[in-house]
C-alpha cells in the first residue's frame, strides 16, 4: 500500500508529509508533523479536543483524512500565539483560570477563536452552543464562557 | 498559626504551567515519542464471564512486525490463598488479575493478552490472530442479579455462611442504638434508591510510553494521579525493583480518581522488556469506557426518624455498591459520609461490596459519598416537607458542629458546616422567585479529606530565584497554590518561583493525588522546607554581618537586622545571598518529607433550580449555587473551579450519565456521543460561595476542597425536580425517557 504525498499549509508554513490513506489529519499532525497540541480524546468527533481550522472553518481533525489537507490551509493551537505574544483568548483563559487539567484547552481555544472570527459580539447562549462540541470535564464551563465573552468585549474595544 | 495579612495567598495568580497549556506545549501522556518506539495493543475479552482454557499466541508472534506478545504468564501472580498484599487501598491480588485475566475473564474488555509491533495497525492485526479458547459462563451485571440465589459466582473461593457469594464484604459504622432511636421517633421515613455506574469521564485516555534497558533500568512516561503508585504497582507486577524504575509524571488530562491505579504500565513494561524496544500504548475511548473506572452503581435504603419539632433521633442506611469484577467498591465513603453532616444520637450505616461482571470500579471524586448523600439528602427533603419545615432549617437544627461525634468515629473540631447552611439561607438565590415547571432543591454533603505522605524540595537558584519540587501530579492548579504559598513565605514575587512535579527518582515519596490531599499536604512540606531555607538565609546574613542569627529577621524577601540594636546593615536580598552562597557555606535549599496529619473533613451545601420540559421530559438546571467551607482559598479561582467542576459532574450523574448494557452483557454506549456528559450548552453559570473556616491543624488553614462539591449534587437536583413536579424520582439518572414516563403516569398511580 503506497503512502500518499500531501502538500499543505500548517499555521502559515508550507508543509509536506506522507500518510496512509486511512490516517486522519489528527494522526498526521501528532505523528508526522510533531504538532501534539491537538489532542485525541475520542476519535469520533464528540469531544472537540482535536479542533483545528481548515481554510478558516472549524473541524475535528480526527474526522478528517490527512490526505484531505492537500492544497488547503490548516491552523492549529500551535499557530495561535504570534511570535511569543499570546492571543487575547489565551491570555484571558489564563487570567480566568478557564482551564484545570488543560487537555481540552487547545480545542477550546481554537473553537473560541473560530467563533470570534464569525461573531465579535456573541451572547452567552451563542458561546455555549458554539462550544457544545468541546467537552471539558474539569471546569463546568463557567470560567471558559466568561473568558470568551470578556475577550470578545476587549477585542471589540481594541478595534478602531 | 494562620497567615492573615497576605500578599500572595488568596491571589488569582497565573498558574506556572498555564502558558504551556494554552499554547499546546504541555506534554501529556500520549504526546511523547522515543527513538525506536513501537506500539502496544491489548486483546480484550468479548465475554462478560468466561473461563480461559488456553491461549495460543503462535500466529500473532509469527506476523511480520510483531516484536513481543505477553499474557498472564508474564505478570507476577499474587495468589489468592496467600492473602492480601495491599498497596494503599488496592489489593495486588486483584490488580494482577485486573491488568491481565488469569483463569477467568470477568468482564467484556478484560485484558487477556497484549502485543507490541512496529505499527499500531500491525499490533491490532496481531491481536486478532491470538486464539483464546473460552468456556463462556453465566454472568451477572446488576446488583440484584449478583445477589439472587444461584447467581453466577465470580470468585468461587469466597463464601458467606458457607455458600459462595458475590457479597465480598460488609462494613458498618454505628452510634447509639437505632432500635431505641426509632422507638423515640414520631415520624419515620424509609425510602430506597438506585444509581447507575458513571464514568469519571476524563478527556485524556490512559496512555504510556515505556523503555526497559538491557540492565533492567526502566523509564515510564505516563499520566496518572501518582507516579509513585505507578512505580510501585509496575514493580510489583513485573518484578523490577523500584530503584530501577523511573516513573515520570506527564501532564494529566483529568483523573477524578480514575487514574489512581494502573492498567497499561505493567503491560507496556513487560512488552518493552521482551522486545528490547520502547513501547507506547494509548487506549481508545471505547477501551476507557469498557475497561477502566467507573464508579459503582448502587442500591440504597435509608430510614430516618425524627421528632415533630424536626430533631432527628435515628438513622439507618444500607448501601449496596457494585465493585465490578474485583472486590473494592467505595462502601467506606457511602457508609461514613452519608450521615456525617448531622448530629444524630442513633445511627447505623452499613455497606455491602458486591462483585459482578463489569469493569473493576475505580475511585471517583469522594468515592461512595455522593451515592450515600443522594439517598440521605432526598429522605431529609421528604422529612422537611412532611414537617412543613424549610429544608435548610431542618439541616440547621440537626447540623454537626464542634464536639459532635460522627458515627464513623471522629469528634469534629471547629468545622464550617453551619456556616455553609447560613450562607445558603441568606443567599439571594434562595429567595429568588420561580416560574412554572421550575423547582428548587437543596442538599448538603461531607467528605473525609486526607493527609498522608508528601515530600518537597525548595532550592534557591544561583541567581536568587526559587525552584520548588513536589511529588504530586497537578490535576487542577495545585502548582499555582504552592507558588502562592511559597511567595508568601519567602516574601518574594510569585513569578520568581517555579514549581515542578518531580519524577520518582528525583523527589521523595509522595502519595497519590487523591482524597483532596494535594494542597493540604504539599503546603505543609513546602512550609517546613521554606522555613528551613529562611533559617539558612538568616544564618548567612548573620555570618556576613558578624551578628547572632537570632538578631536577623527575614522580611519582604530580604534579611534585616531585627532592630537598630542589632546593628545598622543594608538588607541582604535573596539574590544577594544566593550570589554570596559559594563563599558562605554553599548551596541553599531544603527538603522535607512528612506523613502529614490533621486533614479535616469538608462540608458543602448546594442550591439548585431546575426547569422541566414536560413535553420532552428534559430537566434543565437553570441556576446553581455551591457553598462550601474551603478552609483557606489559597488560589480562589482554582477553588471555585473545583466547586464548579464537581457540580457539573454531579449534574451529569443526576440527569444523563449511565452505563447501558445490551443483552450480551456488554456496555452499549462506550463513547461520548451516547454516554452523555454535560456539554457547555447544558449548563448555566455555576455560582460559588467560599466560606473560609481555617483548619486549625494546618499552617495556612487549608482543607481539601476537590471532592466535597460532587457529594450533594444529585440530591440537590432530585429535590429540585420534586419541587418542580411534585413527584419524586428514586432512581438516577432522571433522563428524558424516565421523566417522560413518570409524567405520563397519572399522579394517583405514581404515588406508590
Amino acid at each position: 500500500m503506497a503512502k500518499l504525498h500531501v502538500s499543505t499549509s500548517v499555521n502559515g508554513e508550507p508543509m509536506e508529509f506522507l500518510c496512509e490513506p486511512y490516517e486522519t489529519m489528527l494522526d498526521a499532525l501528532r505523528g508526522q508533523l510533531g504538532l501534539t497540541g491537538s489532542k485525541e480524546g475520542c476519535s469520533s468527533g464528540d469531544c472537540g479536543a482535536c479542533s483545528i481550522t481548515l481554510d478558516g472553518r472549524l473541524v475535528c481533525s480526527c474526522l478528517m483524512l490527512a490526505a484531505e489537507a492537500e492544497g488547503h490551509e490548516i491552523r492549529t493551537i500551535e499557530g495561535m500565539a504570534k511570535g511569543g505574544q499570546l492571543h487575547p483568548l489565551q491570555q484571558k483563559f489564563l487570567e480566568h483560570a478557564a482551564l484545570q487539567c488543560g487537555i481540552c484547552t487547545s480545542g477550546m481555544l481554537v473553537a473560541s477563536e473560530a467563533l470570534l472570527a464569525k461573531n465579535s459580539n456573541p451572547t452567552e447562549e451563542e458561546v455555549r452552543f458554539w462550544l457544545a462540541g468541546n467537552l471539558c470535564r474539569c471546569t463546568g464551563y463557567d470560567k471558559i464562557v466568561r473568558a470568551v465573552m470578556e475577550t470578545a468585549a476587549e477585542m471589540r474595544e481594541a478595534r478602531p | 498559626m494562620n497567615v492573615v495579612d497576605n500578599k500572595w495567598i488568596g491571589q488569582r495568580t497565573i498558574r506556572p504551567d498555564g502558558v504551556d497549556k494554552v499554547t499546546g506545549r504541555a506534554a501529556f501522556a500520549a504526546d511523547t515519542t522515543m527513538p525506536g518506539m513501537i506500539w502496544g495493543k491489548v486483546l480484550r475479552s468479548p465475554h462478560p464471564h468466561a473461563r480461559i482454557k488456553s491461549i495460543n499466541t503462535a500466529k500473532a508472534e509469527a506476523l511480520p512486525g510483531v516484536k513481543a506478545v505477553v499474557t498472564s504468564r508474564d505478570v507476577v501472580d499474587f495468589s489468592i490463598e496467600k492473602g492480601a498484599v495491599m498497596l494503599g487501598i488496592q489489593d495486588m491480588r486483584w490488580m494482577c488479575r485486573n491488568v491481565m485475566a488469569r483463569d477467568k475473564a470477568l468482564f467484556p474488555g478484560h485484558p487477556v493478552a497484549a502485543v507490541a509491533a512496529t505499527t499500531e495497525a500491525i499490533a491490532a492485526e496481531a491481536c486478532k490472530l491470538i486464539e483464546v479458547d473460552y468456556e463462556v459462563l453465566p454472568w451477572a451485571i446488576e446488583i440484584d442479579d449478583a445477589l439472587r440465589d444461584n447467581a453466577p459466582i465470580l470468585h468461587e473461593w469466597h463464601k458467606v455462611d458457607g455458600k459462595p457469594s458475590n457479597v465480598m464484604s460488609r462494613l458498618e459504622v454505628k452510634k447509639g442504638d437505632i432500635a431505641q432511636g426509632f422507638k423515640d421517633a414520631e415520624i419515620v421515613i424509609e425510602r430506597s434508591f438506585t444509581t447507575r455506574p458513571v464514568h469519571q469521564g476524563y478527556i485524556e485516555p490512559h496512555a504510556c510510553l515505556i523503555s526497559v534497558a538491557a540492565d533492567g533500568n526502566t523509564t515510564i512516561w505516563s499520566s496518572s494521579q501518582g507516579q509513585f503508585m505507578v512505580r510501585a504497582m509496575t514493580s510489583m507486577l513485573t518484578g523490577i525493583p523500584q530503584s530501577d524504575i523511573r516513573a515520570i509524571p506527564a501532564e494529566i488530562g483529568g483523573g477524578f480518581g480514575g487514574k489512581t491505579i494502573v492498567y497499561l504500565e505493567p503491560l507496556a513494561t513487560l512488552l518493552a522488556r521482551k522486545s528490547g524496544r520502547p513501547v507506547k500504548m494509548v487506549m481508545t475511548r471505547e477501551e476507557v469506557m469498557r475497561a477502566t473506572g467507573p464508579t459503582s452503581g448502587s442500591k440504597s435504603t435509608v430510614k430516618i426518624g425524627a421528632k415533630k419539632d424536626g430533631t432527628i433521633v435515628a438513622a439507618h442506611g444500607a448501601f449496596y455498591l457494585q465493585a465490578g469484577a474485583f472486590p473494592g467498591s467505595p462502601i467506606r465513603g457511602a457508609v461514613g459520609c452519608s450521615f456525617a453532616p448531622y448530629d444524630i444520637p442513633h445511627v447505623l450505616s452499613e455497606g455491602f461490596d458486591v462483585c459482578s461482571n463489569r469493569s473493576k470500579v475505580a475511585a471517583y471524586r469522594a468515592p461512595g459519598a455522593p451515592i450515600g448523600a443522594y439517598a440521605v439528602e432526598c429522605v431529609l427533603d421528604e422529612l422537611a416537607e412532611r414537617l412543613k419545615m424549610d429544608p435548610l432549617e431542618l439541616r440547621l437544627k440537626n447540623a454537626a458542629k464542634q464536639g459532635t461525634k460522627a458515627a464513623h468515629g471522629p469528634v469534629f473540631p471547629r468545622i464550617g458546616y453551619i456556616e455553609t447552611l447560613e450562607a445558603a439561607k441568606s443567599h439571594p438565590h434562595y429567595a429568588a422567585p420561580l416560574g412554572k415547571l421550575q423547582g428548587r432543591g437543596v442538599a448538603s454533603g461531607f467528605w473525609f479529606n486526607a493527609g498522608g505522605e508528601s515530600s518537597a524540595q525548595v532550592n534557591i537558584t544561583e541567581d536568587g530565584n526559587v525552584v520548588v519540587t513536589t511529588g504530586h501530579p497537578d490535576i487542577g492548579g495545585s502548582r499555582a497554590g504552592i507558588a502562592n504559598i511559597c511567595a508568601e513565605l519567602l516574601g518574594i514575587d510569585y513569578n520568581r518561583i517555579s514549581v515542578i512535579i518531580g519524577d520518582t527518582q528525583t523527589v521523595g515519596f509522595s502519595n497519590l493525588t487523591g482524597g483532596s490531599r494535594v494542597l493540604f499536604a504539599s503546603a505543609m512540606v513546602v512550609t517546613q522546607a521554606a522555613d528551613k531555607v529562611i533559617a539558612t538565609l538568616r544564618e548567612r546574613a548573620a555570618k556576613i554581618w558578624e551578628i547572632d542569627p537570632e538578631a536577623v529577621k527575614w522580611e519582604n524577601g530580604a534579611a534585616h537586622p531585627v532592630s537598630p540594636n542589632a546593628g545598622e546593615f543594608k538588607p541582604l536580598t535573596l539574590a544577594d545571598l544566593a550570589e554570596k552562597a559559594p563563599s558562605q557555606g554553599g548551596p541553599i535549599g531544603a527538603s522535607v518529607q512528612l506523613n502529614t496529619q490533621g486533614a479535616e473533613g469538608g462540608f458543602g451545601t448546594h442550591i439548585c433550580d431546575v426547569e422541566v420540559d414536560a413535553e420532552l421530559g428534559i430537566v434543565r438546571v437553570i441556576r446553581y449555587t455551591a457553598v462550601q467551607d474551603v478552609g483557606r482559598a489559597v488560589h480562589p479561582s482554582y477553588v471555585e473551579g473545583q466547586l464548579q467542576g464537581g457540580v457539573a459532574q454531579g449534574i451529569g450523574w443526576a440527569l444523563n450519565e449511565e452505563y447501558i448494557y445490551n443483552r450480551d452483557g456488554k456496555v452499549d454506549n462506550p463513547g461520548f456521543l451516547d454516554y452523555r456528559m454535560p456539554v457547555c450548552s447544558d449548563l448555566p453559570m455555576l455560582d460559588t460561595v467560599l466560606v473560609e473556616v481555617p483548619n486549625p491543624k494546618h499552617p495556612q488553614g487549608i482543607k481539601g476542597v476537590g471532592e466535597v462539591p460532587l457529594v450533594p449534587v444529585m440530591a440537590a437536583v432530585a429535590n429540585a425536580v420534586h419541587n418542580a413536579l411534585g413527584r419524586r424520582f428514586y432512581s438516577l439518572p432522571m433522563s428524558p425517557p424516565k421523566v417522560s414516563a413518570e409524567l405520563d403516569t397519572p399522579a394517583e398511580l405514581a404515588a406508590e
